[in-house]
């Protein structure tokens, strides 16, 4: 399972990229290992307004539907139009061309409080696994 | 978003004799029904695919086996279970149930005639103590004995179109004669198996019964010979959307203790006239009478959202049934799903032009499409 280090993570398992006043989402690899084949992604247009910690989408696999928590407080500025056709491009790449959404943050860029470092991600995933033994 | 557990709820859930093999895969393992199964080995679609257009192989080693043998065996089973297994041919097997008093299912199962006082009975493994407890209950005072040997099992089947020539090449059995629902002992890949030619995937295939010590090597020597033939490791997420595609219940979805054989559409598997009575008989037959007080429907979407097991289905709006199970199917390339509805409204359904059907997807009423089960069939 791959986390990358310059990311920051929620609980969920959503990953988050800062850059600038710009923050792209997604799903981590953890989630769409656990989810399977994702076929179908639903987020917010550009323009809706998302809040850090409440539910904005829909991830469906095979066996299941789960919900997308946006990471951040701001406006959906751009959604990525190539999961529409190939949704599974989360399973693929999960950090790259899996993208979900950028969304155009309320402050002034710096990171919200109650986001995880890559090692605290790392740490929670495992627990999660040895939990489940 | 929030994550499936991997393992499931079940403490320690019990493994089975392949499990060296699925770790050495690097299967996604799953608790099912107080087992440790594999649920995917790579992607559950092309697993899905592969059954479709090649082969798969799949684990099944959590079914229940029951043998129920000696002079009272025939008719033992036949008064605790819906069919008539007397009539069955040694070497033959059928589809059947097992009802309780007030004719709700208790399960769904197979009957194999190994011998003219031997048969074998497949319980699902959520059931296999409910069946064995009940079947022993039932076979009182006939001079059947019944025993649990599901721990003296392993099962393995291999299904796909391309499973028989797969096969062919590991055993000396003849497989053209081995039709539709019959079994034998035969040797595979060396070792004593009890060959089944039957399946949940809405595939040709066969099932192999193996002693647990003899899994492993069963399973790598059918594994090499069909690498060549594109068969692959399918896991429990694959059997699902095969069986449903195949128009297949599941117990704990489409069957259960609250309904009967013929809300399931499978009133073909009571035999109501046959001798000597059977539990369940009474309320059956008054069921074949009165008629379903639902109907196992089949439902097709044209959103992209999935209906999933106990999502309401709605008739103007109003709900008019429930859905028993739901996926997206990679054959049809659509969201399908089995639902119960009440009869009136799935008689009004089937002749209905505009989209009065729909199922509610986490409160938003999706339209949904009746369509004939099963929702997909094999060529020839």
């Amino acid at each position: 399972m791959t986390v990358p280090e310059e990311l920051r993570y929620t609980p969920e398992h959503e990953w988050v990229a800062f850059d600038g006043l710009t923050a792209s989402v997604g799903i981590t690899d953890y989630a769409q290992n656990a989810l399977g084949d994702v076929v179908y992604v639903s987020v917010p247009g550009p323009g809706t307004r998302v809040t850090a910690g409440e539910p904005c989408g829909e991830v469906e696999s095979t066996k299941s539907v789960s919900d997308i928590y946006s990471p951040v407080d701001g406006e959906v500025a751009e959604v990525n139009g190539e999961i529409e056709d190939d949704p599974a491009l989360v399973n693929s790449d999960p950090y790259g061309a899996g993208w979900l959404m950028k969304v155009r943050l309320d402050n002034d860029g710096s990171e919200p409080e109650g986001l995880l470092t890559a090692d605290e991600y790392s740490q929670l995933t495992a627990e999660a696994d040895a939990g489940a033994e | 978003m929030t994550v499936p557990d991997a393992t499931g709820p079940a403490a320690r859930p019990r493994p089975t004799p392949l499990r060296a093999v699925h770790e050495r895969l690097g299967a996604v393992m799953t608790g099912f029904a107080g087992w440790l199964m594999p649920l995917r080995y790579r992607s559950e679609t092309a697993e899905h695919q592969a059954v479709r257009t090649a082969a798969g192989l799949f684990d099944l080693s959590h079914m229940g086996e029951i043998t129920v043998t000696g002079p009272g065996a025939a008719g033992a089973l036949n008064y605790a279970l819906t069919g008539q297994p007397s009539r069955l041919q040694p070497g033959r097997a059928r589809y059947t149930m097992i009802c309780a008093e007030d004719g709700g299912i208790l399960d769904d199962l197979i009957v194999y005639r190994l011998a003219g006082e031997e048969f074998l009975v497949v319980a699902n493994a959520a059931n296999t103590g409910v069946v064995a407890a009940a079947l022993a209950e039932r076979a009182a005072g006939s001079g059947a004995r019944v025993t649990d040997r599901t721990a003296d099992y392993a099962l393995i089947a291999i299904q796909g179109p391309r499973a028989a020539r797969i096969l062919a090449g590991l055993t000396t059995a003849s497989l053209d004669d081995l039709r539709y629902y019959a079994s034998a002992r035969a040797a595979v890949a060396g070792r004593d198996v009890l060959l089944a030619r039957t399946g949940y995937t809405g595939e040709d295939g066969f099932e192999l019964f193996t002693s647990p010590g003899d899994a492993e090597h069963v399973w790598t020597e059918l594994s090499g010979a069909g690498r060549g033939d594109g068969l692959v490791p399918a896991g429990l997420a694959a059997r699902d959307t095969l069986r449903l595609e195949a128009g297949m219940p599941l117990y704990g979805n489409e069957l259960s203790r609250d309904v009967t054989p013929f809300e399931a559409g499978l009133g073909r598997v009571v035999k109501l006239g046959k001798p000597g009575g059977f539990v369940g008989q009474a309320a059956l037959a008054s069921r074949a009478e009165t008629g379903p007080v639902k109907v196992l429907t089949g439902l097709a979407m044209d959103t992209r959202r999935v209906p999933r097991h106990g999502y309401p289905v709605l008739w103007d709006g109003s709900r008019c049934g429930t859905v028993t199970s739901g996926a997206p199917s990679p054959t049809l390339r659509m969201p399908i799903a089995m639902a119960y509805l009440e009869p009136e409204t799935a008689k009004l359904a089937a002749g209905d032009a505009e989209t009065r059907l729909a199922v509610d997807i986490r409160g938003r009423a999706e339209p949904a499409r009746l369509v004939d089960l099963p929702f997909y069939h094999r060529a020839s």
